[in-house]
């Protein structure tokens, strides 16, 4: 099972993006690309991981530095995404309030379309 | 591959398909924070300690406090409308 | 386009996506393998830096013009939700009454808490190059943490303690101060977000140059938008209401 983890990360994006597709309240579909985003992170640190013992890429006393730790260009990639996609979300969760004040409702199959 | 990372792998995977299939968008916050905990545990087996404490603060505090909030904003504004409607119909 | 044709479009776009999907997993590097080419890289760099932490080595040294991209879209979507979030013209800001009760219990757990968090917010940012951590993990355990006050507490307590002002203003000096530092690194070394401070011995606090600077501005960043944050959707909530027509 070599490709395992790849797998649960494709899942995870496509279950998301099913989701998306299928939701009938805004705020479940934001919440439904969190998780297709979440896919993405699993995706990345899997790629970086490797067998055998390697240890996480931060050094001290008891970890000296050397070459057999996983790979930490993709875990710095996927920490800023998480933060930057936490305010992305909320700035959906804003568009989503007033959408529902102005429209009324919340489900994107009775939203009216862009009046000018 | 061990057996632990793959079974933190397959509980994310049915935590992640519990919040897509969990419709009322309310049941959704608190399965988030599921989710969002066995993220860090699958990020702590994968040995990124880093990305585990973005996600643990991110994952299982704020994003489920928004949702939350928008839920309640969205009953709120609904529910003044209807008030209005009643009192304009009267 | 109804329901229906939506999904059966979504099933034929996420069947090739599968299908690819699976093709391309098959064809790359088996989980867990041993050649990382970045790592063999960015490891020994980041330890001629004298840096412990090489993810914060990579996010603030190596790549810092990444991290510079990643806290403007912060701030972006913290000014769109703020903008978004804000009363319009036929809708008054009103105090928040005192409203139900918390559990004594509640109360309790979040006042210890609440200093026991802070506190180890300032040592995740403080930190940030020699143990796990950084400006972004810090940042959101102290704007999570500041938020037990709510929970222990009422709103109107969280309101007194928290100047919003003082943290929007954090959020733009954050910002700004990152790319100050950048132009100062381009000033002494050449390379914009060089690291120009002197460097120390690997695993203390002060080691790491210009790492460790950053990562305390990206921590008041952090705070401040997110607090910024809330706080739109916590008044947006409970103190937004339609101006009454007199």
């Amino acid at each position: 099972m070599h490709v395992y983890a790849y797998l649960v990360s494709g899942y995870l994006i496509l279950a998301g993006s099913y989701g998306i597709v299928r939701s009938r309240h805004l705020v479940h579909a934001v919440v439904c690309l969190s998780v297709a985003q979440a896919g993405t992170y699993v995706l990345l640190i899997s790629i970086g991981y490797q067998h055998g013992g390697a240890t996480a890429p931060v050094f001290g006393s008891t970890t000296k530095p050397n070459t057999h730790a996983v790979d930490p260009v993709v875990q710095a990639m996927t920490l800023t995404d998480i933060v930057v996609s936490a305010t992305v979300s909320a700035l959906l969760l804003a568009l989503a309030i007033q959408i529902n004040k102005r429209q009324g409702t919340a489900d994107p199959d009775e939203l009216a379309t862009l009046r000018g | 591959m061990t057996v632990l990372i793959a079974i933190a792998l397959t509980v994310v995977a049915l935590a992640g398909t519990a919040v897509v299939v969990a419709e009322p968008p309310e049941r959704q916050a608190v399965s988030l924070s599921v989710f969002g905990t066995a993220l860090v545990v699958l990020f702590v087996i994968l040995q990124a300690p880093d990305v585990a404490l973005s996600e643990l603060g991110v994952g299982t505090a704020i994003i489920p406090l928004m949702v939350m909030l928008t839920i309640r904003t969205m009953r709120k504004d609904r529910d003044e409308r209807e008030r209005n409607a009643g009192q304009e119909e009267e | 386009m109804t329901r229906l044709t939506r999904l059966l479009v979504f099933a034929l776009g996420g069947g090739v996506v599968a299908v690819a999907f699976i093709l391309a997993a098959s064809g790359m590097p088996h989980f867990g393998t041993t050649h990382h080419l970045y790592r063999d890289l960015s490891v020994p760099a980041s330890v001629q830096h004298h840096t412990a932490n090489v993810v914060s080595a990579v996010n603030f040294d190596q790549r810092a013009v990444d991290t510079l991209g990643e806290e403007s879209i912060l701030i972006a979507s913290v000014i769109g939700a703020a903008a978004l979030l804000r009363p319009s013209e036929d809708e008054t800001e009103r105090l928040v009454p005192e409203q139900g009760r918390t559990l004594e219990a509640t109360r309790l757990v979040g006042y210890v808490m609440l200093p026991v968090t802070l506190v180890l917010g300032i040592d995740v940012v403080a930190h940030g190059g020699t143990t796990p951590g950084g400006g972004f993990q810090g940042g959101v355990v102290l704007a999570t943490g500041l938020h037990l006050l709510y929970v222990g507490g009422s709103y109107s307590a969280l309101d007194r303690l928290r100047p919003v002002t003082s943290f929007e203003i954090a959020d733009g000096a954050g910002a700004a101060a990152f790319a100050l530092l950048g132009l100062l690194g381009l000033v002494s070394t050449g390379a914009f977000l060089g690291n120009f401070l002197p460097y120390g011995v690997l695993g203390q606090i002060l080691s790491t140059g210009t790492v460790q600077v950053l990562s305390g501005i990206v921590g008041v960043e952090v705070v401040g938008g997110m607090v910024v944050l809330l706080s739109s959707f916590f008044e947006q909530e409970l103190a937004v209401r339609p101006r009454d027509d007199d």
